[in-house]
């Protein structure tokens, strides 16, 4: 894996998800400053992590989304290369225009940070291979604007191609308003673009990877794109 | 008041929070009157909040050395020493006066300027923590206090990336018209890359860093220092507004410059913003300063010498750079948006130079501004000791079982979930345990050390009995440490007390410092850094005594950390200490019978100290399966929140025949622990207690759905967890 973890003023989980990535794949990621125009040579994976880029002043992800590096990972994408975006990294996305819809405020208006579960729609991705389709997996998730919603054709299209990776759902695997702690529509946590190599959601697996800390749920997600791009390779 | 040459009339020197006897003071030091300037910086450096006149006295009764110190009170922050050339730094500081005029800004400000300290000091921030007094749930205010402060707390902190881990929420009549928000913050350095206020050299560049300054916050410090009345709304200007995404990038160029070694000096604009700084980095290095404020990057136009002197906007620096690292530094921070500029130098002189378009607007002497500030031996008398109340006197009202279910329900004691769910209390991710326990643990970085941290103190002791209260908060603070398996090892002390000026108010204060100063000697957990808010009053109602102590403890191996939960079926459960059933005081008899009356809890300190070493030796060799500290509430509301966070019940013993049952369970007796242990272990920790001289009793056994009590009705543990989950959430949406 040769991943590049981008940097924008501001981002605050860059530590967390560089961690992470060493722990799973052995291997420490670049990290690459927002005004780069070029991600560096050889780059299999772009990471863009949570936090509050430019404060999340405008909109959340709005001011990052127009950075120079985005031009690179836009052109990178276009290419079939592997995008994650965690969180604030999926509101870039979303306003970068890589992912369809936008994340509004919880629907309770306040900052939420606890562990949530998350039903996993399928796992023939680049992304889920590392889970079972229909396995519920824990990990926290930490964000005041998490609530995602898109027009009704989006939504019918993206449930009707089967690019809704993850949901909220009860320990059991359950679809529940009461579980669905930001009131995302369809309970949305995650999602793929229409070539299914670009991946947003607002929970953090990187910050489940340990046992020692909290848990090793998130594992399997970071641990699969490793071995889909092994076999790429 | 834009003119340098205005006349400095009584009514003007009152305005700015001056005494007469006090302007007698400046007139006798620089022997002329002053300039409006001048008088500003005198009423910036010589108010309570920065001078700390009517407390240093006092203060200097506190212990502050011990070997693992490596800076004690006096800088941004204390630092201690935790092995492998480590540094821990930490402190906690008050933003009382501007959260109760704006919630949200005023809460956010106060943890922008804790986390400054620490940064300043070339440390990452790892954790924050807090410690909220607010009033009465009933009153008109409360609710929209608890709002705005609990989302400006996590407003801030989860956009600057920091996880804020732990901390305490309180509810009392007292803190109506002035709600207590105690900040905390806890970094990380290296011991060789600690950083200083002092300057040194002799024409260095005095540089000044972060956000431009604006006419916000203009004499926050002296509004600090004064009583509240009804028209305080009034001040909403003077409360600063807070940028976290500044602050950030300010971290990450300040630790940036760190690293490449380009810094002399360093010190924070917090209070009395450049001024304090200014003044401070001189008169610590034994150099004048010489600023232009034609230099300083401004928010605003037209600013004067006397506003940017005075103005509190946040997210600003002052340091002294090594002369040739000044285009690498620059470099820097420009790469991070942040404003750059060189505002003026150190000079030989020992004299405080303001320039500002080509005129002197102030010529003061450096060291005096800071050192003859005035010092007041204010009088204080102490109350009278209140008598030991009889539980026998205490009709016990209702079952035990009833008294249960309600305490759990109220504010005090309730889960403060709805609270600390808006705080990222994960990024980082270092938090071995989150909010909820006894103290929360943060690893440091790969471990496998982790700090153990917490906020403590009991004001209703305080009151009763400064000095026992004074006591107590410090124990307590040792005990959560060491319930999770640390070993203690400092303190941050945040005392918030009404008016000085009353000699009743004086007494609490020189009690409770008194009654910390022996528990930190007793238990060698010397005071490292802190903060004295006074004036706590609104319409001369005072707050009750709340000296937060904020502690950090280090465990060598995080994966060793007890926490509260019961774990399995079948464990034994011990209580380590005396249970003699003390009701003065207790939340029992304030919840349960009405009565706020009687003596605190006695602390022995020599007992405190026994039984936590016994306790954290049966974490570390892996004896204990649980282990909760014993406070509000006492013995049952203990089980049940070990129940709760386990989901597990328990099979509980009668009281002993000669302790009455209410005063039995929730009689609040000090240096007690719950710990579990497996059946087996049983007799051989019963046998080292002895060894020890350390009392411990078996009192039941874990298991079950429900917290069984010997002759009273079984209480379903799932029930006990939804209601203590659902006062504060059903409160805040104005359901209760």
């Amino acid at each position: 894996m040769k991943a590049a973890v981008l940097v924008f003023p501001g981002i605050n989980r860059e530590r967390d998800m560089a961690r992470t990535l060493k722990l799973v794949s052995g291997t420490a990621p670049n990290m690459v400053w927002h005004a780069e125009h070029e991600l560096p040579a050889g780059t299999d994976l772009v990471v863009v992590p949570g936090g509050f880029s430019y404060g999340d002043y405008l909109r959340c992800g709005a001011i990052a989304a127009r950075s120079p590096v985005m031009d690179a990972v836009r052109t990178f994408a276009a290419k079939g290369g592997l995008v994650l975006g965690v969180c604030n990294g999926f509101q870039i996305l979303c306003e970068a225009g890589l992912l369809p819809g936008v994340l509004m405020r919880n629907e309770n208006l306040r900052f939420i940070c606890r562990d949530v579960y998350l039903k996993v729609e399928r796992s023939d991705t680049p992304f889920t291979r590392g889970y079972n389709a229909g396995q519920v997996i824990r990990v926290p998730v930490a964000h005041g604007e998490g609530n995602y919603i898109a027009d009704g054709e989006t939504i019918a299209r993206l449930e009707g191609e089967g690019r809704v990776i993850f949901r909220y759902a009860s320990p059991d695997g359950m679809i529940d308003p009461n579980w669905n702690h930001n009131g995302a529509i369809n309970a949305i946590a995650g999602i793929i673009s229409e070539r299914g190599n670009v991946l947003g959601m607002m929970p953090h697996p990187e910050n489940h990877v340990e046992e020692a800390i909290g848990r090793t749920d998130g594992r399997g997600l970071f641990a699969g794109i490793a071995e889909a791009l092994e076999k790429a390779a | 008041m834009s003119s340098n040459t205005a006349t400095i009339t009584p009514a003007l020197v009152a305005e700015h929070g001056l005494k007469p006897d006090e302007y007698q003071r400046i007139l006798d030091l620089i022997g002329r009157e002053p300039t409006l300037t001048e008088l500003g910086i005198f009423s910036a450096m010589w108010n309570e909040h920065c001078s700390y006149k009517s407390s240093k006295v006092h203060l200097r009764g506190l212990p502050t050395k011990a070997s693992w110190v490596i800076q004690g009170p006096g800088e941004n922050a204390g630092v201690i020493d935790i092995g492998d050339g480590q540094a821990c730094v930490f402190k906690m500081e008050s933003h009382n006066h501007p959260s109760y005029i704006v919630p949200y800004q005023g809460a956010a400000t106060g943890v922008g300027g804790i986390l400054r300290d620490v940064f300043t000091m070339g440390a990452r921030p790892i954790a924050c923590l807090n410690a909220l007094s607010f009033g009465a749930p009933e009153h008109a205010k409360t609710r929209h206090l608890v709002s705005g402060v609990v989302a400006g707390i996590g407003g801030y902190g989860n956009s600057f990336g920091v996880p804020t881990v732990g901390g305490s929420v309180r509810f009392h009549s007292r803190y109506d018209g002035n709600i207590l928000v105690n900040a905390m913050a806890v970094g990380l350095a290296e011991t060789s890359k600690i950083f200083y206020a002092a300057a040194s050299g002799v024409g260095m560049p005095i540089v000044y860093l972060g956000s431009k300054t604006g006419r916000d916050g203009i004499h926050g410090a002296s509004m600090a220092s004064a009583e509240f009345d009804d028209d305080s709304a009034e001040k909403r200007p003077t409360v600063q507004v807070g940028d976290p995404f500044s602050e950030k990038l300010l971290l990450e160029a300040c630790l940036e410059i760190m690293e490449k070694g380009c810094v002399i000096a360093i010190q924070d604009m917090g209070a009395a913003g450049l001024t304090s700084s200014a003044t401070e980095m001189g008169a610590k290095g034994d150099l004048g300063v010489t600023l232009d404020l034609d230099k300083v990057p401004c928010r605003e136009e037209g600013m004067t010498a006397y506003e940017m002197m005075l103005s509190e906007s946040q997210e600003r620096m002052l340091m002294v750079l090594k002369p040739e690292k000044e285009k690498e530094a620059e470099a820097i921070f420009r790469k991070w948006g942040l404003d750059f500029a060189i505002v003026g130098e150190t000079t030989p002189s020992k004299r405080f130079i303001v320039r500002h378009k080509g005129e002197v607007m102030a010529d003061l002497p450096i060291k005096e501004l800071g050192d003859s500030a005035p010092e007041y031996k204010r009088p204080f008398v102490t109350a009278e000791k209140l008598p030991a109340i009889d539980a026998g006197a205490v009709e016990a009202r209702g079952s035990i079982a009833d008294a249960l279910e309600r305490l759990l329900v109220t504010p005090d004691l309730c889960s403060k979930r709805w609270v600390w769910e808006q705080y990222d209390h994960i990024i980082g991710g270092n938090t071995v345990q989150r909010p909820g326990g006894d103290a929360a643990v943060v690893r440091v970085e790969d471990g496998p050390k982790a700090l153990a941290m917490t906020t403590d103190v009991t004001p209703r002791y305080c009151e009763a009995n400064p000095f026992e209260g004074g006591k107590q908060a410090v124990a307590e603070c040792w005990r959560n440490l060491t319930a999770v398996g640390a070993r203690p090892l400092a303190i941050t002390d945040n005392l918030n007390f009404g008016n000085p000026e009353r000699p009743e108010i004086m007494g609490q204060f020189v009690g409770c410092v008194r009654g910390i100063a022996e528990a930190c000697k007793a238990l060698d957990f010397p005071v490292v850094s802190g903060n004295v808010s006074l004036y706590n009053e609104t319409n001369g109602k005072a707050i009750l005594p709340t000296p937060s102590i904020g502690g950090v403890g280090l465990l060598e191996d995080f994966t060793r950390s007890a926490t509260l939960a019961f774990k399995r079926d079948g464990d034994a459960i011990l209580v380590v200490g005396e249970t003699a059933g003390w009701l003065g005081q207790s939340i029992y008899l304030r919840e349960i019978c009405a009565r706020e009356e009687g003596a605190p809890p006695p602390v022995d300190l020599i007992e405190e100290r026994e039984n936590g070493d016994f306790v954290r030796e049966l974490i570390l060799d892996g004896t204990a399966s649980a282990v909760h500290d014993l406070s509000d509430g006492g013995l049952l509301v203990a089980l049940a929140e070990m129940a709760m966070a386990g989901e597990i019940g328990a099979k509980l013993d009668a009281p002993p025949d000669d302790v009455l049952a209410h005063a039995y369970w929730f009689g609040e007796d000090q240096a007690r622990y719950i710990v579990t242990v497996a059946a087996d272990k049983v007799e051989g920790v019963l046998a080292r207690a002895r060894d020890a001289s350390v009392l411990v009793s078996r009192i039941g056994t874990t298991g079950g759905e429900a917290l069984a009590l010997h002759g009273e009705r079984a209480l379903s543990v799932a029930d006990l967890n939804r209601r203590s989950e659902a006062w504060l959430p059903a409160y805040m949406a104005g359901e209760a």
